[in-house]
């Protein structure tokens, strides 16, 4: 089965537990008399979508001849650096939760070293300086310019 | 309109807005250059730094600066290294990296120039008429038409999505809306949705949804494909000049396009990308001879037709959203968020209530073209040496502006283990060619759609408004075709490819 049917499959699962929340949605007791309530749109939202879902998942896949934007190609996926992409992802999983903790500019900097080191940068000397300053000016501008309070150092300082 | 022009020009020339201008042209013609940021995206991340400015027409006139400064830089990137930076300007490389290659580089950067120019402001000469004209018309739109129009604008973005892909866009829409149930809204007493989570409470953020659909799927492909975006070394940049054969040439390919760009731009759907195609496609259909065979192969009109066409697109993409408050393409969708955030409601009532944000922003593009035409003329040879910035830099950067964006917005560590979630979940549609845009424009739609479709329901009393108000039901005739006629076109071209040979 090729992707996007695997795709409409996923939506038809979404939209019908979507659908199952919204028709036993529990309604307070003066709702259940009025016209329009919570679960009037979404009611409707997905039936639609599990009909369009179905229709994709059983229409015949017709022929494209080659996208205009020339945009990814899904044959040549062996080719991709897949391990680089999952751990750029896994950096940044990881950047979320140590954001708070950490302090804005050393999980940044640690960041934006670490993700150039993923994708191949091995010349520390320059990208190190270079995430400390890119992180620094984000955090003054955001600090200062934006007055977004973000805290700057690791937990035990402040 | 004297009036409005006055105001406009009083309010957007002040210091502070002409630095607004200036400093959006500059971030767009520079993000936009670089592959992996398309519009969507620079306007997302731009987002919490509008908020923060407060005044909506500052923030507006920044935010649209760097949405034609995305178009104007994207073209230059098509041009030097035959990477377009954005969707828009694909068609430019078709004449443009020949011409590159063939040591006229610098030719074809004025050209695209000059031609960005004329689009931008044609467009915003026609933006001038057609806004205030339409908007009295909205005047008279109720909650149902308004609901009817919602209906119209989503059904004409999945329309237009792409043969094959009307079902899969349709879908997407219809998924916006799903997500955009979620949360607390005006309408109702409870939250529904949020499957017990605190951090649903409030809805999906939109700025993380921008990020995640738009921003981090191109940052993940950039790390996929080390190909796409590889930068070549761009050639030397000289002899800018252009010669007066030359200029009588592209001019009535200019003037067509500029009119043609903006009118495509103006449906709902239909944006910068669509126009520059079609206007690279008529005008290869109306040359002659010669000149159509040099089409593809280094044609100044193939260069100048879709520089045209999509800067004036982009400037008639503001038509519905200034009028109607209803978003024609997924930019504009961002741009409705970043305005429903600063607390204006973009609309009919919109010229009435904040004249000045309406002419302040016009105003600011007459500059914001000038502005562009000064950057891109005599500072591009500098400009371009953005695109020499090793990719090892640019995606780690690209990645931390997406989460920051994400988190300064709603400052939740959460909200950036969403956007990972999303956007993993994005690239995947990507891959199997699903449309992101209508998901976008759907959830930005979805609240104001529900609040609208309560009123007349509330009013009517059911939902008999469909039927017996004749615009609403004209209009919703109108979104049930927009929908079926692609379907319909698609089997009767199976049905011709079955039997004989084409038509036309």
């Amino acid at each position: 089965m090729a992707l996007d049917k695997w795709i409409a499959l996923v939506f038809l699962v979404i939209a019908l537990v979507y659908g199952y929340a919204s028709f036993t949605y529990a309604l307070l007791p003066f709702e259940r008399n009025m016209v329009f309530v919570p679960n009037t749109l979404p009611n409707v939202l997905s039936v639609i979508a599990a009909f369009l879902a179905l229709i994709l998942l059983l229409s015949p896949k017709p022929k494209v001849e080659g996208d205009v934007l020339g945009d990814i190609d899904i044959a040549q996926f062996r080719q991709y650096k897949v391990g680089q992409a999952l751990g750029l992802l896994a950096a940044m999983v990881l950047y979320a939760l140590a954001l708070r903790p950490v302090g804005f500019i050393a999980s940044t900097t640690i960041f934006l070293a670490g993700t150039g080191w993923i994708l191949g940068e091995r010349k520390l000397h320059v990208m190190v300086p270079v995430a400390l300053l890119g992180a620094g000016a984000i955090w003054y501008l955001v600090q200062e310019a934006l007055g977004i309070f973000l805290r700057p150092l690791p937990w035990f300082f402040s | 309109m004297i009036d409005g022009i006055l105001l406009g020009l009083s309010t957007a020339v002040s210091v502070q807005n002409l630095f607004m201008v200036i400093a959006g042209c500059l971030i767009g013609t520079f993000i936009g250059m670089l592959p992996g940021l398309g519009p969507m995206a620079i306007i997302a991340i731009m987002i919490p730094v509008a908020i923060k400015i407060g005044d909506p027409s500052s923030a507006l006139i920044l935010l649209a600066g760097v949405y034609y400064g995305a178009i104007f830089g994207g073209s230059t990137s098509s041009i030097l290294i035959n990477a377009p930076g954005v969707a828009g300007t694909v068609a430019t490389s078709f004449d443009g990296y020949p011409m590159a290659r063939q040591g006229k580089a610098g030719k074809a950067l004025t050209i695209a120039a000059i031609a960005s120019f004329s689009g931008g402001t044609v467009g915003v000469i026609l933006l001038m008429g057609f806004a205030p004209a339409l908007s009295s018309v909205a005047l008279l739109f109720h909650s149902a038409e308004y609901f009817a129009l919602m209906i119209v604008g989503l059904s004409a973005i999945a329309a237009f999505a792409g043969t094959g892909k009307v079902v899969k866009a349709l879908l997407m829409t219809v998924a916006g809306l799903m997500m955009a149930t979620v949360g607390e809204s005006a309408l109702f007493n409870a939250p529904r949705f949020t499957m017990g989570l605190m951090d649903l409470q409030s809805g999906f953020s939109f700025i993380t949804l921008a990020m995640a659909l738009f921003a981090l799927p191109e940052a993940l492909y950039l790390v996929l494909d080390p190909k796409r975006g590889a930068t070549s070394g761009t050639g030397e940049i000289k002899d800018m000049r252009i010669t007066r054969e030359e200029a009588r040439a592209i001019a009535p390919v200019i003037a067509r396009q500029s009119i043609q760009g903006f009118l495509i731009g103006v449906m709902p759907g239909a944006g910068a990308t669509i126009a520059s195609f079609l206007g690279y496609a008529v005008e290869r259909n109306i040359a002659k001879g010669a000149d159509q065979e040099e089409f593809g192969k280094g044609s100044i009109k193939g260069l100048a037709a879709p520089e045209a066409a999509n800067n004036a697109a982009c400037t008639g993409s503001f038509v519905p959203l200034l009028t109607l408050g209803i978003p024609g393409s997924g930019t504009t969708a961002i741009l409705l968020g970043a305005l429903i955030a600063l607390n204006v409601n973009p609309g009919p009532r919109l010229m009435i209530d904040n004249p000045s944000v309406f002419w302040a922003v016009i105003i600011s593009m007459y500059i914001g073209n000038v502005v562009l035409l000064i950057l891109n003329l005599p500072l591009i040879p500098y400009i371009a040496k953005v695109l020499l910035i090793p990719r090892n830099y640019l995606i780690p950067f690209i990645l931390f502006f997406t989460m920051i964006g994400a988190y300064i917005g709603q400052n939740n560590a959460t909200e950036l283990l969403i956007l990972v979630v999303l956007g993993v979940f994005a690239t995947i549609l990507r891959f199997a060619d699903y449309p992101l845009a209508p998901l976008l424009i759907g959830f930005i739609l979805g609240g104001m759609m529900e609040d609208n479709f309560a009123r007349a329901v509330n009013l009517t009393d059911g939902i008999d408004f469909m039927y017996q108000r004749p615009m609403t039901l004209a209009l919703l005739v109108i979104g049930f075709l927009l929908i079926f006629f692609p379907a319909y076109r698609r089997r009767r071209a199976r049905a011709l490819k079955k039997g004989v040979a084409e038509g036309d």
